[in-house]
């Protein structure tokens, strides 16, 4: 059984291997004349206005934030789904009572306005 | 484990690489050309079309996967000065390799040889949903990577957006297959393609399957989901400076992952491999034509059907994609977020109820279950509709003045 | 779903070293991203500087004249009849409404007789030609938000127009083919026919694009309620066509300022009360049912006129037909006195305003009593419209920029000249 993570990782290596040989083919066979305007950061074909690495909107770091939490729950819920049906209705409340404290948590997010983009 | 043991599974190794991809390069013909269908043209039928004596020409355009790989392969390649360099070398490569590593844990057929039977799976795990799970979680740090290194303003919301998408889905993902799990009692694949000879999961978990599909489709960063990609926005997205063979990874990456999910789907909900009557049809060919013969139509039928039925979710994904219009980033979120993740709790709490409540009867349970889903499908579309005020077109003026 | 528009009445026109100036002390820090002239999304080479705090557009200076390439002044140097070609290249999806907005001045200069077939004729290959650049609208509109493929169904329709185009010009976009006093061929035999067969279709296919888009929650989630132009703002800016009909304004020169016997035509205006995209969609819909229903008038009554001159048979403007020339020594020295010199039209200037698919159109020709005009300006509903663009997009997102730039329908060759 043990065996079969060894086939993934030999499976990994191969897979890390792959994409290495077109890499280095390709970089055996197309041609390189770099020019400065080639070498320019894209934006539109004119000159970059302004610095590239601008400040992060924390909108992002609030859904990777919620996204730990909600992860973390599912984490939970896996194994109560492969044995909910031995643990009969009290196992059932339980798990209630785990997802409703997290649904409360979600709509809390929700109507303070975490959960907008703008 | 002998070396011949070893050796045989390296050559499954590579032949499972080689399926993949070439999976992915007949798969971008198979779009091209039915994306074409649907906009009323025809799709590459030039490349490798064979003439026939009356003038026609046939199987045209089946070669158009190779002559693309081959133009990558001589385009140059431009690094652009103010980028990280080795990173964003890297990056390709962390968008490939969960791709390619996902297709481990999948069951592509079933090769009965008399004692047990070859799975055509490469690699049999006790957990593979989750394996299956984490590797999709992995293929983000390619995007994320991508965009940061690329010093590009637009790589750089590309990728940020494209990881904020990727994870925000994976929670609806996560808890769609969650309910698969619940039904068979099983984490490994082959189990749950077991669990499904006299019912589909599409049916009891058909709140499920719909779930999944659309955050499938998030996941992937496809249409309608596909803003961050989007070339009337951003300009090609976290990989508007990738040229050459690094964007045909990333290409390949996102059409590898985009097959997995199919067949991930087809896998949990579809039934795998299964196909009504398989067994019987391979008796009867055992009976008239002898083991080996029967097992090898029973091998080849399985993994048949298993293609044909990634070829349907596929060609629903491909015509989703021709008709829908993008929604926008913020839409997107609020999809998610508020949409799926509620609906897939939903999903999980009727699953766990049902299957507690109502007696061990597949059907029984099965039916009820795709009747509550489907009522809270709908219930849920009635409930999100924004509301819009109005709008109305008058006609003024309506005739000739004199 | 989307915030409402932050300064609902800033008409200011921001220019690109607006936004791109250094932060002033206590001033909040933006990003500044350039969609710059080469970009798969505007409608051409418009440059629009936007001032992003976040994802949100808080400023849009549009930058033009990347497309600027001398057609006024063009035009000062060539006759009257050779300076029409280059009208069919300003608003190059619509060459028959520029060239019939410039004929109709140097008519009125003139003072000219039209020949009623000509002016069905007009009539005819203008609605068709508004047909013709709502489908590109349609069609871009639709790529911009990725409903790919109702870019290739209007195109397919499209191409049946140009095809007619061809059949009676020789050309399929820059047709040139009004003249200063009436045609410049006579329709070919096959022309009611394939007219007929275009218009026959022409609703159904209409009644298509409209199922796959009016009732579409994606689309209705895209345009709904983005980029709002009330009727004071439009007003304000001048804004025509149909972003003016879209705020409520009935105001269609057809009706309002009738040209070429419009007023003889049963025809609606379509208007809406929004003002928002998806009522600028719907307007252009509407009127694309419109022209095709002008466009069945027309050539019934090109039917009831019957064969007839198709140019005014005034010779001092219109050359004589070839077969003249033979015999008559008059139509020999008029087609030469045209061809050398060029017809004079008497000092003093014409303003002429057209109903183009992009709003009202104008040519203002001033003369000085030689072959070739003294100073030709366009007033174009394109530049005019472009105006709005930024009063129209402050508070929406980035996104959005790219749909309502989109239902403006801002076509550069026009804004630029």
């Amino acid at each position: 059984m043990l065996a079969n993570y060894a086939f993934i990782g030999i499976f990994f290596i191969a897979a890390l291997i792959f994409p290495l040989i077109p890499l280095i083919a390709a970089w055996r066979l197309r041609p390189a004349r770099p020019t400065a305007t080639k070498l320019d950061t894209y934006e539109c074909g004119l000159e970059v206005i302004g610095e590239t690495r601008v400040q992060f909107r924390v909108q992002y770091y609030l859904y990777a934030l919620a996204f730990v939490i909600f992860d973390v729950e599912m984490v939970f819920l896996y194994p109560w789904a492969v044995a909910y049906n031995q643990l009969g209705l009290y196992g059932l409340l339980a798990m209630t009572v785990f997802i409703v404290i997290l649904v409360f948590g979600l709509a809390y997010e929700w109507k303070k306005g975490a959960l907008e983009w703008v | 484990m002998t070396w011949l043991d070893i050796v045989i599974l390296i050559v499954k190794c590579i032949v499972l690489t080689l399926a993949a991809t070439t999976m992915f390069a007949y798969f971008t013909l198979f779009e091209r050309r039915l994306l074409a269908r649907l906009q009323n043209r025809v799709g590459p039928n030039r490349a490798g079309a064979i003439p026939l004596p009356g003038g026609q020409r046939i199987l045209g355009g089946w070669l158009q996967p190779a002559a693309d790989a081959v133009k990558l392969f001589f385009k140059e390649d431009v690094v652009p000065v103010m980028a990280d360099k080795w990173v964003y070398i890297m990056a390709p490569g962390f968008a490939v390799i969960p791709a390619l590593i996902i297709w481990v844990a999948i069951p592509l057929g079933y090769w009965p040889d008399g004692a047990g039977g070859n799975l055509l799976q490469l690699a049999e795990i006790d957990v593979a949903i989750l394996y299956l799970l984490a590797v999709t979680s992995v293929g983000v740090y390619g995007i994320a990577i991508a965009g940061w290194a690329s010093n590009n303003k637009y790589s750089m919301l590309g990728g940020i957006r494209a990881t904020a998408q990727v994870i925000s889905y994976e929670l609806a993902l996560g808890l769609a297959v969650l309910g698969v799990v619940m039904q068979a009692q099983s984490f490994r694949t082959d189990t749950i393609v077991d669990a499904q000879t006299t019912l589909w999961y599409i049916v009891p978990q058909f709140l499920g399957f719909v779930i999944f599909l659309v955050a499938s489709t998030a996941e992937v960063v496809r249409a309608p989901f596909d803003l961050v990609e989007a070339e009337q926005e951003l300009v090609g997205g976290y990989n508007t400076e990738y040229g050459s063979m690094k964007f045909a990874l990333f290409f390949m990456s996102e059409y590898i992952k985009l097959i997995a999910m199919n067949a991930i789907a087809v896998t949990l909900f579809l039934g795998g491999w299964k196909v009504p009557g398989l067994q019987t049809l391979a008796d009867a060919v055992t009976a008239s034509f002898g083991a080996n013969i029967g097992n090898a139509v029973f091998g080849l039928t399985s993994l048949g059907a298993f293609l044909l039925k990634v070829t349907v979710l596929s060609f629903v994904s491909v015509w989703v994609r021709a008709t829908l219009p993008r929604v926008r980033y913020d839409q997107l979120m609020d999809l998610g977020w508020k949409v799926l993740l509620p609906l897939a709790l939903i999903n999980v709490a009727l699953t766990a109820i049902v299957n507690v409540i109502l007696p061990d009867n597949i059907w029984i349970s099965g039916i009820v279950l795709f009747v509550l889903g489907l009522a809270t499908l709908i219930g849920a579309t009635i409930l999100s509709r924004p509301k819009y005020t109005s709008s109305q077109v008058t006609m003024v003026k309506n005739n000739a003045r004199s | 779903m989307t915030s409402a528009p932050v300064a609902t009445r800033d008409l200011s026109i921001p220019s690109p070293g607006d936004i791109t100036r250094p932060a002033l002390a206590g001033e909040k820090e933006t990003m500044v991203l350039n969609m710059g002239p080469h970009h798969p999304s505007t409608h051409g080479v418009l440059r629009l500087v936007v001032e992003l705090d976040g994802e949100t557009v808080v400023n849009v200076a549009p930058d033009v004249g990347f497309l600027h390439t001398g057609i006024e002044k063009s035009m000062e140097s060539k006759t009257y009849q050779k300076s029409l070609v280059m009208t069919d290249r300003t608003d190059y999806l619509a060459p028959l409404s520029n060239n019939l907005c410039y004929v109709l001045a140097v008519e009125k200069l003139l003072n000219c007789e039209i020949p009623p077939r000509a002016t069905a004729a007009r009539v005819l290959l203008v609605e068709l030609q508004r047909i013709s650049s709502h489908l590109v609208w349609l069609g871009t509109h639709a790529l911009d938000l990725a409903a790919m493929s109702v870019f290739l169904y209007g195109f397919r329709e499209r191409e049946q127009i140009l095809d007619i185009f061809e059949l009676v010009s020789g050309a399929r976009m820059m047709t040139s083919y009004f003249r200063v006093g009436g045609l410049a061929y006579d329709l070919p035999a096959e022309f009611p026919a394939t007219v007929q067969a275009f218009l026959d279709i022409i609703d159904g296919r209409i009644d298509e694009y409209e199922d796959l888009l009016t009732h579409n929650p994606l689309w209705l989630e895209r345009t709904k309620g983005i980029g709002i132009l009330d009727a004071e703002a439009a007003v304000a800016f001048g804004v025509t066509g149909p972003g003016l009909r879209a705020a409520g304004i009935s105001w269609d020169l057809r009706k309002d300022m009738p040209y070429c016997d419009y007023d003889s035509y049963d025809f609606a205006v379509p208007i809406a009360q929004n003002g928002d995209t998806y009522d600028r969609y719907l307007v252009r819909m509407a009127e694309m049912r419109q022209s095709a229903r002008i466009c069945r008038q027309a050539l019934q009554r090109l039917h009831d006129l019957g064969p007839g001159p198709y140019v005014t048979t005034d010779r001092k403007i219109a050359p004589p037909p070839k077969s003249e020339i033979t015999h008559s020594m008059e139509s020999l020295i008029h087609h030469f006195k045209l061809w050398t010199e060029g017809f004079k039209p008497p000092r003093g200037d014409a303003f002429v305003a057209i109903e183009s698919p992009r709003g009202e159109l104008a040519t203002y020709i001033v003369s000085d009593g030689s072959p070739k005009p003294y100073r030709v300006h366009m007033r174009t509903p394109s530049f005019v419209n472009l105006q709005a663009l930024p009063y129209m997009a402050r508070g929406y997102l980035v996104a959005d920029l790219v749909a309502l730039t989109a239902s403006m329908d801002p076509v550069l060759g026009e804004v630029d000249r």
